[in-house]
């Protein structure tokens, strides 16, 4: 079983997914934030692999993106740093967020190949398409027990939403409202009545809701809905403000998972 | 030029492809608005009320049919037979607004309340300001902050016509950045409104609508090559690319006569191996751009390469699907002139026609020489622009003034 299928077996509820983007602020630093990400208490993390376009992400992550890349980072780049991850401890499940571009120069078969190498357990590629997918590409995620998380949007019909659960495994990215990361809005009557429309089609595979979940509030709000929630845009300002990473994030993440009740079935 | 395969399709598939090009690489937020537009574009633009509605401003409102003048003079120093589809007569000074005038039309019919375009030199978001007058609606243009300062005249104008102007700030602040901003604020905004791309770029079904509004470019040559030649075929059709909607226009109804021959022409900028360049064929190579598989100018790692031309329309780093699709299969030739080639065709132009052509045309002029067309061949340059309204980077201004004062 992938460590994201375990997690979700035993921890039905109250997951947090953290999002960072790779060589931010600091191309080395990479393997230290997952390391304090890890101690501090994140349930999975999500990171993400620079691109020069990033379509989907609002100013924050983008900003994110183009200081990686001016530090240096790449997709190769990326996979040599988390070489090693898994013997020096790290056991939360990683999932690596990016452009298809840059894989595809990678290639997809020797990128699935370096995943499942140093140990990455699924992939989240916004732009790439279903069909693509299932006629490109399943075959080698499978091969190399990589799950591929797709995106459902308040605009999503229930139809689309059956056939994404149907070819998903993992989670779902349950995307909050019609946005680009980092709206500020942050969790709406809206988004609650929508959140309930999901929660009530008894999907096959778990839900992580993201988009404009910053802070306690939110993500307790979210965690009703849903087996747990994704911070992005918040955690990157943290990183990007952070005098001391190793005090900053852990009392980030506490702060988020405060009156956490991971672990106990709601 | 490969030996081409028999029963090729240039026209997209069922899945929105071109050979191996094209496709919908769009994230989930913008898959529903991508989606109306595939399963409703074709019956909406086949409908009678729609497709009067459409030619009948392209010829009262944008001036339809262009002339497509025998440029004499022309012929003779190139020793060939040279015609000129004059599309810079067109309202607004473009073929862009023959794509523009389309989408609006669709986006009514879609019940869709606003519209977002991005823009580079300028040309397309004054075509697509200029139908949002027309029709009444809101218009919100994105334009690179480089691009807003270097083409000030066309800010002005669109701001005339009532469009909001909004600066691209991230990234490299040009085109591309535009293009992503548009594409945010459509992902934003899904219900409301309507995003009309300025060439055949973007995600399935953008490049197969695009070239069919643009299309008309090549159904009038056809018409017009006939009543003056007696052949509705010619030998050659030049046509320069950026992302290349005037020559998916061109091309069109050419596509499948193999007798004609297809050139393309891109943006060497200052030279294909300079480093400044935007000859996206000879330096690209296939990957995802804007919503489609394409060839695209990147790095090893599969980042974007910002482009370089002193022609602000074809800096742009991608080509339409189709483009790739005529480049891969050897259908159409691609070449490249440099600034100075196109700077030089603009001037030989203008002196011995009368006809001041834009940089982005002069590129197609610029190799009028390189293509083989002997004395029974005849060749039609698409002919785009109407140069007050592009080209007006202070640097081309400065080059001007110095070859006037010599």
């Amino acid at each position: 079983m992938n460590r994201i299928e375990k997690l979700f077996a035993s921890q039905p509820s109250g997951n947090l997914n953290v999002y960072f983007t790779a060589g931010f602020p600091g191309v080395g630093d990479t393997r230290r934030i997952l390391s304090v990400l890890q101690e501090s208490g994140a349930d999975l993390v999500e990171i993400g692999m620079p691109y020069s376009d990033p379509v989907a992400d609002g100013e924050t992550i983008q900003l994110s993106n183009q200081q990686a890349l001016e530090n240096g980072m790449t997709v190769r780049l990326l996979l040599e740093q988390l070489e090693g991850m898994r013997e020096d401890g790290i056991t939360l499940p990683v999932l690596l967020m990016g452009y298809i571009n840059p894989v595809i120069q990678f290639g997809i078969e020797r990128f699935c190949e370096k995943c499942a190498e140093v140990g990455v357990d699924g992939l989240i590629l916004p732009d790439m398409p279903m069909d693509v997918y299932l006629n490109e590409y399943k075959a080698i995620f499978e091969k190399y027990g990589l799950l591929n998380i797709f995106l459902v949007t308040p605009q999503t019909s229930e139809a689309r939403i059956r056939q994404i659960d149907q070819v998903s495994s993992g989670f779902i990215y349950t995307v909050s409202s019609a946005s680009v990361t980092g709206s500020q809005s942050g969790v709406s009557d809206n988004m609650e009545a929508y959140f309930e429309r999901i929660d009530a089609m008894n999907l096959r595979n778990p839900r992580l809701i993201g988009f404009g979940i910053k802070d306690n509030v939110t993500f307790e709000k979210a965690c009703r809905y849903a087996q747990g929630a994704i911070i992005g845009s918040a955690f990157i300002r943290v990183l990007q403000e952070s005098q001391d990473l190793g005090t900053d994030i852990p009392d980030f993440i506490h702060s988020v998972k405060a009156n956490n009740h991971a672990g106990i079935d709601v | 030029m490969e030996v081409l395969e028999e029963n090729i399709s240039f026209q997209v598939d069922e899945n929105g492809y071109y050979g191996q090009f094209g496709g919908a690489f769009v994230p989930e937020m913008l898959h529903p608005n991508v989606e109306e537009l595939r399963t409703r574009y074709l019956d909406i633009m086949a409908d009678p009320g729609f497709q009067a509605e459409f030619n009948g401003l392209l010829r009262h409102y944008v001036g339809r049919p262009t002339p497509l003048y025998l440029a004499k003079r022309l012929s003779e120093k190139f020793g060939t037979t040279i015609y000129l589809k004059r599309e810079d007569l067109c309202h607004t000074g473009a073929h862009k607004v023959n794509n523009t005038i389309g989408q609006i039309l669709l986006a009514q019919r879609l019940g869709k309340k606003r519209i977002v375009a991005e823009t580079g030199a300028g040309q397309h978001g004054v075509a697509t300001a200029t139908v949002c007058a027309l029709m009444g609606v809101e218009c919100i243009v994105y334009m690179g902050e480089l691009d807003i300062e270097r083409q000030a005249p066309n800010v002005a104008r669109m701001k005339m016509l009532g469009a909001e102007v909004r600066p691209a700030t991230c990234g490299s602040k040009t085109l591309k950045d535009a293009t992503n901003e548009a594409m945010r604020h459509w992902i934003n905004n899904p219900a409301d409104t309507h995003y009309i791309i300025g060439s055949v770029v973007g995600p399935h079904p953008y490049p197969d609508m695009v070239t069919r509004f643009q299309s008309v470019i090549s159904a009038e040559m056809k018409t017009q090559l006939k009543e003056q030649t007696g052949n509705s075929n010619p030998d050659f059709v030049v046509a320069c690319v950026g992302g290349g909607s005037n020559a998916a226009g061109a091309f069109y109804h050419y596509l499948d006569e193999p007798s004609v021959q297809l050139i393309a022409v891109e943006a060497a900028g200052q030279g294909v191996d300079s480093g400044h360049s935007a000859a996206t064929t000879a330096l690209g190579k296939p990957g995802v751009l804007h919503g489609s598989r394409t060839i695209l100018m990147q790095t090893e790692d599969g980042q974007v390469v910002e482009p370089y031309s002193l022609s602000a329309g074809l800096d742009y780093p991608g080509i339409g699907p189709v483009h790739a699709h005529l480049f891969q299969t050897g259908r159409a030739r691609f070449l490249s002139a440099t600034d100075d080639e196109a700077l030089k065709a603009s001037f030989e132009l203008a002196r011995i026609e009368g006809i001041i052509p834009a940089l982005e045309t002069s590129h197609a002029l610029a190799i009028l020489d390189r293509i083989g067309a002997g004395k029974d061949d005849v060749v039609v340059a698409g002919y785009l622009y109407e140069v007050s309204l592009i080209g007006c980077q202070l640097s081309v201004i400065r080059f001007f003034n110095s070859l006037i004062q010599n």
